[in-house]
């Protein structure tokens, strides 16, 4: 449970850190860039076959909290019809190409 | 110092994303991930409704770490990525198919919910 806490602390902060600084009126880069990035990770951490602790610190605590699904729906809906279609379309598309790399 | 509130939002996110896994599911490969589901279902209700909540209540670090920081966190899309991913290597596409459509669908009939909500109570 502690490496869970440990992870999502930094996992947190990384997220704020990066979407703070990527995120543009225009387009929200940053979120996207941090769930792509992150289901590459998880997918190379659960496909290099990391042992349980490695998991719940990197995957479950840090990975997890970097990444985040409410942010990403919530910046969709407020979109328009086409655009907030791309973004979703992008996003899954980006993400589950990079989780597929190593599993 | 914002980081630090964020960062204690976030151990409180993932501890209850990983208490919810724990009692719903083990993250089994290859089984319907119902605990992913049901986290990124209720952090999308959750984040428009405590966003319009504390909005102008509480100074603003304290907002950043209850929506940026405990539901940010709380919910994921790494994990949801690799399970779907898993469903489609274990064969079962279809289910891959129907989490995918529930967890964006449901998240977001959720958000939309939640913005309501939070207008009505």
């Amino acid at each position: 449970m502690i490496l869970v806490a440990i992870g999502g602390f930094f996992g947190a902060i990384a997220r704020f850190w990066l979407s703070g600084r990527f995120n543009s009126t225009a387009f929200p880069f940053g979120t996207l860039g941090v769930n792509v990035l992150g289901a590459f990770l998880l997918g190379l951490l659960i496909g290099s076959g990391a042992g349980e602790s490695a998991r719940l610190l990197f995957g479950t605590g840090f990975l997890g909290a970097f990444t985040t699904f409410s942010t990403w729906l919530f910046e969709a809906e407020q979109m328009k019809m086409k655009k907030a279609f791309l973004y979703i379309f992008l996003t899954c598309a980006a993400g589950f190409f990079g989780a597929w790399l190593h599993l | 110092m914002i980081y630090i509130w964020i960062g204690l939002g976030g151990v409180m996110g993932a501890l209850l994303r990983y208490s919810v896994s724990a009692v719903i599911d083990h993250g089994a490969a290859g089984v319907f991930p119902i605990a992913t589901l049901l986290v990124n279902c209720l952090g999308c209700f959750l984040l428009p409704f405590l966003n319009e909540k504390v909005k102008d209540r509480i100074p603003v670090p304290i907002q950043k770490a209850v929506t940026a920081g405990v539901i940010g966190s709380f919910t994921t899309f790494s994990a949801f990525s690799v399970e779907v991913i898993m469903l489609i290597e274990a064969g079962r596409a279809a289910s891959a198919l129907l989490y995918i459509g529930l967890s964006i669908g449901g998240g977001l009939l959720f958000v939309r919910l939640g913005r309501k909500g939070a207008k009505a109570v």
